[in-house]
């Protein structure tokens, strides 16, 4: 730098200089985008898909750089791409009844079912509604796992952990931690009410908003998966309703005192699906890395992240026995057939759920 | 004869006022006024299925102030930051006259370091921190239940009081600063004139120094209202979502439902709140006391 200053006399004048300087400030200010290399991927996900575990093994076979921005909740995800430009992202990650709301705008890409090791999925993840929108393959279901409960079994009766209907208990009076998503919360509701989560109608809104303020007394706090696990973890709560093997597993390990489970009434399934982007530059690419995401060491390693756990789509995920244990491997069968996935199809109902959440909430 | 000279000079001296103040100018007006514009628009769209409809509807207006729980957002917000500003005063005052007139030059630098250590950690794990302090097993409840002084666990964590808690905890320490610099800009030959004419330490408090330490007081209680009001981690955390504050409820509409709109229209009742007490408070508001 100081022999560039020295030569400005002959040749490179301070103007100059400032010039350079400002360009090459301006350069290095620039969007991502401008400064990747070709075989870079940029991957719009949730927090479980940047371990390195799971990236290296594919940057290294492919000789790329796999480029992560996790995000949570739809909304965020859409307000990211509205703010990006065609091309900007290769590979989505969302909660599968979302994935209408980004196809019926026409990012995603359709994906060939030959090209993906589908023969692996759980029967119950391959059926048309988790994988075809209007008869065509937007995603593929990578992970999933259900909205129940989670609990320190030493503070309570694990059998009443079964029921649904110890989101009203007495006995749990202020113990109880709700993870903030309202539309599987009132789902739940809906099918201790015997509701059907797929049939639930506007009539039934109001006796869900009902039962779900007498929830009230018995909760301490409404949070994120951060939040309620801090609550369940330093005793201000003993159990965390809409959570589930998400909330705690990854904890199990060091507490062997949290634990999950779904109710008998039935369970509700949240599925996340992996889409290619419509407008990707990589999209070969793209469906490698969805393979490798598919691929037995990937779904083993997807489902143990650091950031949360939970059950493999593919049924021939590498597991170990204990980690078998914590997701309940051999209760799936049960669980699966038991409970419903967790989407919401109207988006008058999902406004209006959303109203009375925030009324929960302020209540 | 005129001064031409002179004019020329101040001319020049406008000239030059004039030019340096284009880039702030151009920086307020691409980073502040535009997006502010756009906020005002898109607060009359509407949000249909993942997608933003240009309208010129009122609706999310008369949604949220014809909606209680929606309205009582912003008197919960309103209300909290109000006592978290007047706590913060109480403390703040004692403390930075103290600072400013008890303690040696010496140790005011080393006390005014601690001052500012909250302001060297993460707000998240401030947050965090004081759950470890205040939740059902945590330090205060240990120690009393140790003493015998309470039976059962007091219940701290996840109240409108933890998040009280956690602004005071922050905002004190601003405040003691923008009174405590305030306090030292007092000529004390005024303090020792009012003395020389008979006035009680109490008087010369109450008629000097109080007085004079307002645009101190201002200041500092504007930042933390504007700051306090618009905070999510604080009331998010130790608040335990137990009550909506506004920027809980603008949270809501954006990272679930990506209403855009909606959360326009709270920012936009947010703003406007931050500008009445503006209004309220401008006369005291004097940078250079400070």
């Amino acid at each position: 730098m100081k022999n560039l200053i020295k030569q400005s006399g002959s040749g490179l004048s301070r103007r100059k200089f400032l010039g350079y300087a400002a360009g090459i400030s301006a350069m290095s200010a620039l969007p991502a985008r401008y400064s990747h290399a070709a075989k870079d991927l940029n991957v719009l996900v949730w927090c479980d898909h940047a371990d390195e575990l799971l990236l290296k093994p594919f940057e290294e076979a492919h000789g790329v750089k796999v480029n992560v921005k996790s995000y949570e909740g739809t909304g965020t995800a859409l307000s990211i791409l509205e703010q990006s430009a065609p091309g900007d992202w290769d590979v989505l990650v969302v909660d599968a009844p979302d994935t209408r709301v980004f196809a019926d705008q026409g990012m995603l890409e359709p994906l060939d079912d030959s090209s993906l090791p589908l023969g692996d999925l759980f029967k119950p993840l391959t059926s048309a509604a988790f994988n075809y929108i209007d008869g065509v393959r937007y995603a593929v279901p990578e992970k999933f796992g259900y909205y129940g409960v989670a609990y320190n079994k030493e503070k309570v009766d694990e059998a009443d952990m079964r029921s649904a209907q110890v989101m009203w208990n007495d006995k749990y009076k202020g113990r109880v931690a709700v993870y903030d998503y309202y539309f599987p919360a009132m789902q739940l509701i809906a099918i201790s009410m015997g509701v059907a989560p797929e049939n639930i109608s506007m009539d039934d809104l109001p006796t869900i908003r009902e039962k779900l303020l007498a929830m009230k007394p018995n909760v301490k706090l409404v949070g994120d998966v951060v939040g309620v696990q801090n609550a369940l973890v330093n005793g201000d709560v003993d159990i965390v309703l809409n959570g589930a093997e998400f909330t705690v597993s990854n904890l199990m390990p060091s507490i062997p005192a949290l634990d999950w489970a779904i109710f008998d009434e039935g369970g509700l399934m949240w599925i996340q699906g992996i889409s290619v982007f419509k407008d990707s530059n990589n999209k070969d690419l793209a469906v490698d890395f969805l393979n490798h995401i598919l691929s037995p060491q990937g779904q083993g390693t997807l489902a143990t992240s650091e950031c949360y756990w939970a059950m493999p789509a593919s049924s021939q995920a590498v597991l170990n026995d204990d980690q078998r244990k914590i997701l309940r491997w051999d209760e799936q069968a049960a669980f699966m057939e038991r409970s419903v996935p967790s989407t919401i199809s109207d988006p008058d109902i999902d406004a209006a759920m959303l109203d009375i959440w925030t009324e929960f909430l302020q209540s | 004869m005129p001064d031409i000279r002179g004019r020329n000079n101040n001319q020049k001296g406008l000239e030059f006022t004039r030019w340096a103040t284009q880039p702030a100018l151009i920086f307020t007006l691409i980073f502040f006024a535009g997006p502010l514009a756009v906020m005002v628009v898109v607060s009359f769209w509407q949000r249909v299925y993942g997608k933003l409809v240009a309208t010129w509807s009122g609706a999310n207006y008369s949604k949220f102030f014809g909606t209680d729980y929606l309205l009582e957002s912003l008197t919960n917000s309103i209300e909290v930051t109000l006592v978290t500003t007047i706590i913060s005063i109480l403390l703040a005052y004692p403390l930075a006259y103290i600072l400013a007139y008890r303690i040696s030059p010496k140790w005011q630098k080393v006390i005014l370091i601690f001052a500012v250590l909250p302001f060297w950690t993460a707000y998240v794990v401030r947050s965090y921190s004081w759950l470890l302090v205040i939740s059902e097993n945590g330090i205060i409840n240990y120690v009393l239940t140790g003493l015998g002084i309470i039976d059962q666990p007091l219940q701290m964590a996840y109240t409108r009081g933890a998040t009280i808690l956690g602004f005071v905890h922050f905002f004190t320490m601003l405040l003691t600063l923008t009174i405590y610099a305030n306090l030292v800009q007092i000529k004390p030959s005024y303090q020792k004139a009012a003395e020389d004419l008979g006035a009680s330490k109490l008087q010369v408090f109450f008629r000097i120094t109080l007085p004079l330490s307002i645009p101190g007081v201002a200041v500092g209680a504007f930042i933390t209202f504007v700051i306090a009001i618009g905070d999510y981690i604080t009331p998010q955390i130790l608040g335990g979502s137990t009550e909506v504050l506004v920027p809980q409820a603008i949270m809501l509409q954006v990272s679930r439902a990506a209403n855009f709109p909606m959360a326009s229209v709270m920012s936009i009742t947010l703003m406007l709140v931050i500008v009445i007490v503006y209004a309220m408070t401008s006369k005291h508001l004097k940078m250079d006391r400070v």
